[in-house]
């Protein structure tokens, strides 16, 4: 159905994409492996008209085809979902589905048969979504669903999925790949783009493996020989495991963190966080886990000030939190990566130097009398870099950095800064291997300076590797708490829709 | 197709050329103008010069001019650094100019320094005041400080036309022979005329050396402080800044101060060296405010080049009201200013950006109609030296 020969693409300084040999049958879900920096993103944002290729030929049903511009890939029927999702958050599901498209100005009729239908759609593929919601009220696996019944709404024959787990948990995954499959039993192609090995057994047919920009091999999922671990190393060549951490024995250890009965509301009054209560102890790692949406982030905004509590108390180390200040809860001790990195946890227009000292700067001996005293920020800025191995010069934006380096940049400042607790949202969504093992370190490495941590994670294999406790949220509330050694990422999933353990 | 693309890095060498560059393109384009309008291009632009630049008398007059534009570019500056966008430097340089001048009256007989230092004083807290509105509004309520800033302007303007020609006001002059015929403003004491010392014959201002002593500081201010680190990052992101503790509103306020205080001196500066009484006809004519903004996007927000800016835009000004006579019409003064401005601006523009054409069919063009299209890498493979350069939103894509 779809052929690619020898695609070719550079960018100056990197070879992308070299001769790399791609075949997608009809019907197909076909992953596409690869690390990142492997090329992956390269290759399907120039099967989606996005780049031209500088060499190589792409076949659509036996025809050679150029496709110079997206309209061009829509017209054959192929759509990217890319990890940035492409929605207008002030327009509602439908309005974001018709945009660009004959129909955008509706009738109350048309809109209401527009509605039915992509309830029914949305509802044959298990990918269900309010068709009135607006953008910016859904989680990000409600906004993956807006994407995919975009593009079937636009006849998509091809869907290319770039990393479309990221933002998932294991229910919406499972939700994601009943009706990938679906699409695929009817016909529809899959591309599906991914550096976990897990979810290409689970949902593809094929694998092509990418590596440094090449096509290293293609081979059938169901195979005899085939397994997680044959995959791994022909994706990275050698063999990665990540840091997995024993439980440490429940019952010791003072309250690093401690939460009571905290409430608090979203942007339009309504409560997403409901009644609290847990409390993270020194040296232990706190798993906060449930499905996207059910007020993780907003708690973590309360705990960190960001958000007004409207009733209930937060205290590190015993001291209470002024609630709606950050400054306090920073001199507190709370160190806090926030989900949104680039944007909250960094500025990406300041230099990785000044990020550094996003919180400190005023602080001695950065600055004396309201004067910055750069020869001590450069000197903390070539020593971070280096201890945390950050790939980049102290004066390059953050926002030109890769995920996984403006990671380091974000923990390096917050693990600098002697904190009493370290709460991290979602720290390594995006990341590829050898940055989420990075990560994973310094998160272990931090509950032996006796800093209890709070992992707000959507990942059940993370949270189940790393954590002491596990909390599970939903719709606000706080609906158990499980030593790890008893839970299971079947419990916890059925705990994260609702249902008692 | 024509493509433009933002660019990562700009050479010394652009930014120099570009300016002088666009300088050309406007006079190129000026003569043009001239002579369809029958006016030879040669001598306007020798007695524009002259009466700029290379007479003492007029170089002096630039300056004058000059310092106000400055000082309002400053003050455009500090705040539009952070995002908020105080278009009231007119209505506060208004004010400062009112407080001036009221000062220096009301302290007559005073020694000149202590009445100049005085009116400085006075000018930018009354600026303060006048800016402390839309900053206070802008902080507590998240009011659109454009509109109120811009708002304040008109009644500034019209509380200062109030002041001389619809009342018997302090600040009138009702006994000088000139005051009886036509309502103007009570000339200050002579020994708080703000001196401008010469070298040759040109007169250097203290107003100027005065700006110029601003804008370093400005300059420093916004590099080297931790007040100029809270503005980047409140600039760069306000809820990475309330997630570093910042204390966002109340940042606001001092940005919005310290920018008020800036467009007052603008006012003493105006009344202490070119009206020497308080005239709001005078200088609501050059609109040394809105010249200000100008500056300051001709000098990018950068200190020190908008102090480039306030000079050209002061030696057009200056140049401009010379010209003006029987066979050379007001309009056409007005045309040479904002070609000028227009080129100057335009060039500006492409020190940033660099276009491209490119053949159709060649890909890799996002269609701004595309909302797929953007094609802004994800940030997990985005690697350093990948991109040539930050494809934005506001790629510009024509039919070709």
């Amino acid at each position: 159905m779809l052929r690619a020969v020898g695609i070719t693409k550079s960018f100056p300084g990197v070879l992308a994409n070299d001769r790399v040999d791609f075949e997608l049958r009809r019907g197909e879900v076909h992953a596409l492996l690869g690390e990142n920096g492997s090329g992956k993103t390269t290759f399907s944002k120039t099967l989606a008209g996005l780049y031209a290729p500088d060499a190589g030929t792409i076949y659509i049903d036996g025809l050679a085809t150029t496709l110079p511009s997206p309209r061009h890939a829509y017209a054959a029927g192929i759509f990217l979902i890319q990890q940035n999702f492409s929605l207008v958050e002030r327009l509602t599901v439908v309005e974001n589905i018709i945009l660009g498209l004959k129909e955008a100005s509706l009738s109350r009729r048309k809109h209401n048969a527009l509605v039915a239908r992509i309830e029914e759609e949305s509802h044959r593929y298990g990918l269900e979504v309010d068709p009135d919601a607006y953008i910016w009220q859904l989680s990000m696996g409600e906004r993956q669903r807006v994407e995919i019944i975009k593009a079937l709404y636009r006849s998509a024959r091809i869907l290319i999925l770039d990393e479309p787990t990221t933002v998932l948990t294991p229910q919406e995954c499972e939700q994601l790949f009943a009706g990938l499959k679906r699409l695929a039993s009817e016909g529809t192609s899959i591309i599906f783009i991914s550096h976990k090995l897990p979810e290409i057994f689970a949902v593809c047919d094929r694998v092509t493996i990418l590596r440094a920009g090449r096509s290293v091999a293609t081979a059938d999922t169901n195979e005899a020989g085939m397994n997680p671990h044959h995959l791994a190393e022909m994706m990275i060549g050698r063999e990665l495991a990540l840091s997995t951490r024993e439980a440490a024995r429940a019952g010791g250890g003072q309250e690093a963190l401690s939460l009571e009965n905290v409430t608090c509301q979203n942007e339009f009054g309504r409560t997403v966080v409901e009644d609290v209560t847990f409390s993270v102890r020194k040296g232990e790692i706190f798993g906060l886990t449930g499905v996207s949406g059910n007020g993780q982030r907003e708690l973590a905004e309360a705990i960190a000030g960001l958000r007004r509590r409207s009733t209930g108390t937060v205290s590190v180390d015993g001291r209470r939190l002024v609630s709606g200040d950050p400054e306090d809860a920073i001199r507190a001790g709370l160190a806090y990566v926030p989900e949104d990195r680039l944007g909250t946890g960094l500025v990406p227009e300041l230099s990785i130097t000044d990020n550094l000292v996003l919180k400190t700067a005023w602080n001695r001996p950065y600055s004396r009398f309201g004067f910055i005293d750069r020869k001590a920020i450069k000197e903390l800025a070539a020593k971070l870099i280096s201890d945390f191995g950050v790939v980049g010069q102290p004066q390059t934006p953050v926002g030109q950095l890769s995920g996984g380096n403006a990671q380091k940049v974000l923990l390096a400042r917050e693990l600098t800064s002697h904190p009493k607790v370290l709460m991290a949202g979602t720290p390594t969504r995006g990341l590829d291997v050898a940055a989420t093992e990075g990560v994973r370190r310094l998160l272990i490495a931090a509950t032996e300076s006796d800093i209890g941590v709070l992992l707000i994670s959507e990942d059940l294999d993370e949270v189940l590797e790393l954590c002491d406790r596990i909390g599970v949220m939903y719709k606000g509330r706080v609906v158990g708490v499980v030593e790890r050694d008893r839970a299971t990422a079947n419990s916890l999933g059925l705990m994260m829709t609702g249902m008692s353990a | 197709m024509i493509r433009l693309e933002r660019r990562l890095t700009t050479s010394l060498w652009l930014r120099l050329v570009i300016p002088i560059g666009s300088l050309l393109v406007a006079f190129l384009i000026i003569t043009i103008v001239l002579m369809l309008s029958h006016v030879s291009p040669w001598s306007t632009y020798s007695s524009m010069v002259s009466a700029s630049i290379t007479s003492a008398a007029g170089l002096s007059e630039t300056f004058v001019i000059a310092t106000p534009i400055i000082l309002t570019g400053l003050c455009a500056t500090m705040a539009f650094r952070m995002g908020i966008y105080n278009i009231g430097g007119e209505g506060q340089l208004y004010m400062g100019a009112m407080a001036a001048s009221g000062v220096a009256l009301e302290l007559k007989g005073s020694p000149g320094f202590v009445i100049i230092i005085a009116m400085t004083v006075a000018a930018a807290l009354a600026g303060c005041v006048w800016s402390l509105i839309p900053g206070v509004l802008r902080a507590l309520f998240s009011t659109n400080e454009i509109l109120v800033s811009l708002m304040l302007n008109y009644v500034a303007g019209y509380f200062i036309s109030y002041l001389i020609f619809d009342s018997r006001s302090y600040w009138r002059d009702l006994t000088s022979a000139a005051g009886q015929i036509y309502p103007i403003g009570k000339a200050i004491p002579a020994n708080s005329w703000w001196p401008a010392p010469q070298i040759g014959n040109t007169g250097i201002p203290l107003g100027l050396m005065l700006a110029l002593v601003l804008t370093i500081a400005s300059a420093i201010l916004l590099r080297r402080t931790t007040l100029g680190l809270k503005i980047r990052i409140t600039a760069g992101s306000v809820t990475a800044a309330r997630y570093a503790g910042l204390k966002v509103r109340r940042l606001i306020i001092v940005v919005m101060l310290i920018s008020g205080a800036l467009a007052g001196i603008a006012g003493a500066a105006q009344v202490g060296s070119a009206s020497h009484a308080l005239d709001p006809a005078g200088v609501e004519q050059v609109q040394y405010g809105y010249a200000g903004i100008v500056a300051a996007a001709l000098g990018a927000f950068d200190p020190v080049l908008v102090f480039a800016g306030g000079l050209l835009l002061g030696a057009i000004t200056s140049a401009g009201s010379t010209l003006v006579g029987p066979s050379f019409p007001v309009g056409l003064v007005g045309t040479i200013e904002w070609i000028v401005l227009f080129s100057v601006i335009s060039g500006a523009f492409l020190v940033n950006y660099r276009v491209r054409w490119r053949r159709r069919g060649r890909g890799e063009e996002a269609l701004l109609a595309d909302p797929d299209a953007t094609s802004v890498p994800p940030e997990s493979e985005q690697v350093l030296g990948e991109q040539p350069y930050l494809s934005t939103s506001a790629q510009v894509t024509r039919g070709g």
